[in-house]
């Protein structure tokens, strides 16, 4: 259970976050969308600490993200992060980036994480490149890759930042699989994604970001049909165009 | 005056004397290599601390070692320090200007070769909850290490040589061996090239052990899996 109130971030004179609140119950997927500089990034990293916030409060299975006494190396165990630039660890082949954290953080014996390491690289397809380095792999493959790393850690809540932002439109959809088989067993997730076609079939909960605040939530169906505001409508009039009409094909094929 | 004298330089390549200073030029600067280079983590590690005393401190420290010679530091370690009551001996005094001298330049190069790893990976070891430390141990070291491999190889290519200048405070290593044998027999030229020669399969042993660590180190690099596909 993630729990965000009235969250304020400031660069300088400049307001990236303003007010935020949110909440995302355990199992439920929430997808967070808006233009670029929206702070939906800013957003989702001040969840696991990685951006510091000015105001608001944030709680993650009852702990408080903001305090200064919180232990933030335990919460981010527990809180799994995908990023845009995959930010695999280019000096461990692709099983070892699996097994650090596990080993070095929960404490894992080499036996155990490699196990659960190849356990979890079956479930993403990519079983057969354990041993290579992760610049052996498409950018697919190595995105992947990073998710399976993030399970690794068999935490509670997984982050997207972006997770096909700097993909190859062909290799956009492998990762999408991923991520929406991972929604169907109850993982609690939350993206920030401009694929509107995986937006529509698997959130529970619609965010639309605009200026650092929070424009426009509701469930896929108010949002996409019911667009309130003329923000989040002009938003997507500008992503739907032809190419991710034929994402979203792409989703309700697989979701079929 | 003899050309060139073939059986004194037979006689010099394989000298005891000599041998034993060239093993003293090598603990010396694996030594002073060694303490100079944990010297530098640490001045790196104040020049990118959030306390800006530490920076400021690491950047005098930068600059007064590289902005004077060597030679200077060393007189001044050995016989200026005991002026107000620090003694070192000979072998002391080496090791300390030595370490001190080559801190300040490599000090430098691990903060650069730290600092030009993405951001990304740092967060990408602190979101896994990796604490800072192990994050810079386990993610962002390994990757800088083969960043900075070739400059700490030559750096310590150049460290083996530099040693020459401590036999200005009398330490015994291989030239001022060389030195003591010229002033006994005046054979200059046959003393200097055994000595070159000694030098040259110092360094030449180096280069083996730099190449294979850049290759450990290369590990998973772009430019290592493409020499491993033409193989």
């Amino acid at each position: 259970m993630i729990r965000i109130r009235n969250l304020t971030k400031r660069y300088g004179s400049f307001q990236v976050l303003t007010d935020c609140s949110l909440d995302v119950p355990d199992g439920r997927v929430l997808v967070i969308c808006g233009p670029s500089g929206s702070g939906k990034s800013t957003l989702i990293k001040c969840i696991n600490g990685l951006e510091s916030f000015d105001e608001g409060s944030i709680e993650v299975d009852g702990i408080s993200v903001g305090d200064p006494s919180a232990r933030l190396p335990q919460l981010r165990a527990k809180v799994g992060m995908v990023f845009q630039q995959f930010e695999l660890f280019p000096h461990l082949t692709v099983e070892q980036n699996l097994m650090l954290a596990p080993r070095r953080v929960l404490g894992r014996g080499r036996a155990e994480a490699r196990d659960r390491a190849h356990a979890l690289l079956d479930r993403v397809g990519l079983l057969d490149q354990a041993a290579k380095y992760p610049a052996a792999l498409s950018g697919g493959q190595q995105q992947r890759v990073a998710i399976a790393r993030g399970l690794a850690m068999d935490p509670g809540v997984m982050l997207f930042d972006e997770p096909t932002s700097s993909l190859d439109p062909e290799m956009i959809g492998e990762v999408l699989d991923v991520m929406i088989r991972l929604a169907e067993t109850g993982m609690t997730m939350i993206c920030v994604t401009h694929e509107l076609g995986f937006a529509r079939h698997v959130a529970d909960e619609i965010v639309f970001m605009d200026g650092g605040r929070i424009v426009e939530a509701g469930s896929p169906e108010e949002f996409f049909t019911n667009t309130r505001t003329d923000r989040a409508r002009r938003f997507l009039a500008r992503l739907l165009y032809p190419g991710e009409l034929a994402q979203a094909a792409h989703v309700e094929r697989r979701l079929e | 005056m003899t050309m060139w004298n073939w059986d004194a330089f037979f006689g010099y390549l394989f000298s005891p004397f000599l041998l034993r200073g060239a093993w003293t030029t090598i603990w010396l600067t694996a030594a002073s290599g060694a303490i100079g280079l944990a010297l530098a983590g640490l001045v790196a590690a104040a020049m990118m601390s959030n306390v800006a005393a530490l920076r400021r401190a690491a950047q005098v420290y930068v600059w007064l070692f590289r902005g004077t010679p060597l030679l200077v530091q060393l007189v001044i370690i050995y016989t200026g320090l005991p002026q107000i009551g620090l003694r070192f001996s000979v072998v002391a005094s080496a090791l300390i200007g030595l370490a001190l001298n080559e801190a300040a330049y490599l000090a430098e190069v691990i903060r650069g070769a730290i600092q030009s790893i993405p951001r990304g990976q740092r967060n990408a070891g602190l979101a896994l909850g990796l604490t800072p430390v192990q994050t810079m141990r386990d993610v962002l070291l390994p990757q800088a290490i083969r960043i900075m491999l070739p400059t700490l190889g030559n750096s310590l290519n150049g460290l083996l040589k530099t040693t020459s200048i401590t036999s200005i405070i009398s330490m015994e290593e291989l030239l001022r061996r060389t030195n003591l044998l010229i002033q006994e027999r005046f054979l200059t030229l046959e003393l200097f090239v055994v000595a070159s020669i000694y030098y040259l399969v110092m360094t030449s042993a180096w280069q083996i052990v730099q190449t294979r660590l850049e290759a450990r180190y290369g590990r998973g690099h772009l430019r290592a899996l493409d020499n491993a596909e033409q193989r």
